[in-house]
């Protein structure tokens, strides 16, 4: 009896993601939740620029890979193309979405586009080496902050849930972790969440996924777990930041 | 003969759009093309069509790539400082191999410029879009009928080999009325299996993708595109010549320079000065063979040019500077009258 399996969305290829990163479990969540949910044959996915540059070869349903920050807007496109039958979701990185693409990721969100948006938020640039991102915490070592992020000179990270959250448009919000077990079902629930709301219409979801980077935080693995838990949950809190239909129920 | 109906420019190319099956359609407002927006806000919602205004001119061409990686035929329209902003999505497009068309209702510049009709982004257009080896197809109409036969072209040339098609028109031809026939003839949107439709479960996925970091791989197709650009320059070079047969000077002038020149050619005949003009349509594929073979015969070929001088350089190469190639222009929204274009040949005939 198989009691544990690759998801078929999962391509069966090895990844490129260095030991301890969490990207490989945010894969497997978003391939667990294409399969469970049927839509992988429906499904077209929009790499960005960044680590998960690649994830066009990872998933097994259609793949385009967007220019740096602009997977909303290229999402927006497809999914106009054929609005019934395309699932569309964008799979990005703090760089990606919140500093170069944050036009395109507000826009996308005010306008409640029908699309889900897998973010992952590990408060570094990691594909480029290590420099700051717009969601690296302040006094936070990088490449680019060698003396520690300087809120005075380089400004404050940016709370992406919250500040969207302020916006009309969106349908739903979450932040997330994947940094024990407890929190990845929790993940799994948000994303599977976020796909389910795009097949029923409601709209623009997003899933903030508080990530690892070991090898650029310069961290064991299993340290940098515990990071995010001491470092980042404190900054960006868990939760849901905006979910329209359940207020809209109650 | 078809009933004809007066249109605006923008206009135009917006109606010939639809008429060719364009259904999407994303922009950002900008003089002086803004009409076409316009006339799509109001066309598509009821033919089931999508029009979006995106918050940018970047966002705009990242949905037009969205929608061409589904397969679809879809366009944006831009003036200059717009243009420039796509041009990092005109170069994904390239490097992804997919079809989409572009119109750029060119106003001066650099900069803001002016909002008054120019023609010096041809370098932009026929060289250097954006980064990296590439071309797009350029479409340079001189009249508000060629804005609408030029985008029905464009949609299939952009489909048959996988690239931007570019309008290239400046903001006269976007804002003058003329009467055209909607008469088109539709080819049909070849087959598009490379498209991301989703697998259906029931092929392997595909990907549209411009990223390969083996070089050789980056090689291969950069070669490859190459060699569809070397078939597009032998099968679809258009241009118009105009009283070349006995000519002795030559008018080189495209898009609304080359209404003024033929105006000025006339007046020029009238004076027993034999002139004539090669109007190339396409700015790229450069219509070369016709300037070389008017090299052999004519003593001078006179460059007539809403810039400071860009086609010029392909005029010179296409002939390989034969004979002496001068400017005659007008910049910064400027238009040189015919008077100048007529005093120009003369100085040549001198």
């Amino acid at each position: 009896m198989v009691v544990f399996d690759k998801p078929h969305a999962l391509a069966d290829v090895p990844l490129h993601y260095c030991p301890g990163c969490t990207h490989g479990i945010v894969h497997r969540l978003v391939a667990e939740v294409l399969d469970e949910l049927g839509i992988e044959g429906k499904a077209i996915g929009v790499a960005p620029v960044g680590c998960s540059v690649m994830a066009y070869d990872y998933f097994n349903c259609d793949m385009i890979e967007a220019a740096h920050g602009r997977a909303p807007a290229v999402a927006t496109g497809v999914k106009r193309a054929d609005p019934d039958e395309h699932i569309v979701f964008t799979y990005q990185g703090d760089g990606d979405l919140a500093s170069i693409g944050m036009a395109e990721t507000v826009h996308a969100a005010a306008r409640n586009e029908n699309i889900t948006i897998i973010f992952i938020n590990n408060a570094i640039y990691g594909m480029t080496g290590g420099q700051m991102a717009p969601t690296s915490l302040p006094n936070q070592v990088t490449q680019t902050s060698p003396y520690g992020r300087d809120v005075k000179a380089c400004g404050f990270p940016i709370r992406v849930c919250e500040l969207l959250s302020e916006l009309d448009g969106p349908e739903y919000l979450e932040r997330v972790t994947v940094n024990n077990v407890k929190n990845i079902r929790n993940a799994k629930k948000a994303i599977k969440k976020a796909f389910q709301n795009q097949i029923d219409k409601k709209g623009f979801s997003l899933i903030e996924v508080l990530s690892s980077c070991p090898t650029n935080w310069g961290m064991t693995p299993q340290k940098a777990l515990e990071w995010i838990d001491e470092k980042m949950i404190p900054y960006y809190p868990l939760g849901v930041y905006k979910d329209r239909s359940a207020k809209e129920e109650k | 003969m078809s009933e004809k109906i007066l249109m605006k420019g923008n206009e135009a190319i917006a109606e010939a759009a639809i008429a060719a099956g364009c259904r999407h359609y994303f922009g950002y407002p900008i003089t002086p093309q803004t009409e076409v927006a316009a006339y799509m806000a109001k066309k598509m919602p009821k033919i089931g069509g999508t029009f979006l205004q995106a918050e940018s001119e970047i966002a705009a061409i990242n949905m037009v790539y969205g929608v061409s990686s589904t397969g679809k035929r879809v366009m944006t329209s831009s003036s200059s400082p717009g243009i420039s902003l796509k041009g990092e999505g005109l170069s994904y497009l390239a490097g992804a191999d997919l079809p989409a068309l572009v119109v750029n209702v060119q106003r001066g510049g650099p900069g803001l410029g002016g909002i008054q009709p120019s023609q010096s982004d041809y370098f932009q257009a026929t060289r250097g879009a954006g980064h990296g080896d590439f071309h797009m197809i350029v479409l340079a109409p001189n009249s508000v009928q060629e804005m609408a036969q030029l985008t029905v072209k464009g949609f299939e040339l952009a489909d048959t080999y996988r690239m931007t098609a570019m309008i290239l028109a400046d903001g006269t031809l976007g804002q003058m009325m003329e009467p055209i026939s909607l008469d088109f003839d539709i080819a049909p949107a070849p087959a598009k299996p490379w498209a991301t439709t989703g697998t259906k479960m029931e092929r392997p996925h595909n990907i549209v993708n411009s990223l390969f970091l083996k070089p050789e791989e980056l090689e291969k197709h950069n070669f490859l595109r190459y060699d569809r650009y070397r078939t597009i320059e032998e099968n679809e070079v258009m241009y118009e010549e105009y009283m070349m047969e006995d000519a002795e000077i030559c008018v080189a002038a495209f898009g609304i320079a080359s209404r003024v020149s033929k105006n000025a050619i006339n007046e020029a005949r009238k004076q027993g000065i034999k002139v004539g003009m090669i109007r190339p349509i396409t700015l790229w594929p450069f219509p070369k063979a016709p300037f070389m073979k008017a090299a052999e015969k004519v003593k001078a070929i006179l460059s007539v040019e809403l810039s400071m001088g860009q086609m010029i350089e392909d005029v010179k190469l296409a002939c390989e500077c034969k004979v002496p190639v001068t400017l005659c222009n007008r910049v910064g929204g400027m238009i040189p009258s015919p008077d100048q274009v007529l005093k120009a040949i003369c100085d040549l005939q001198k």
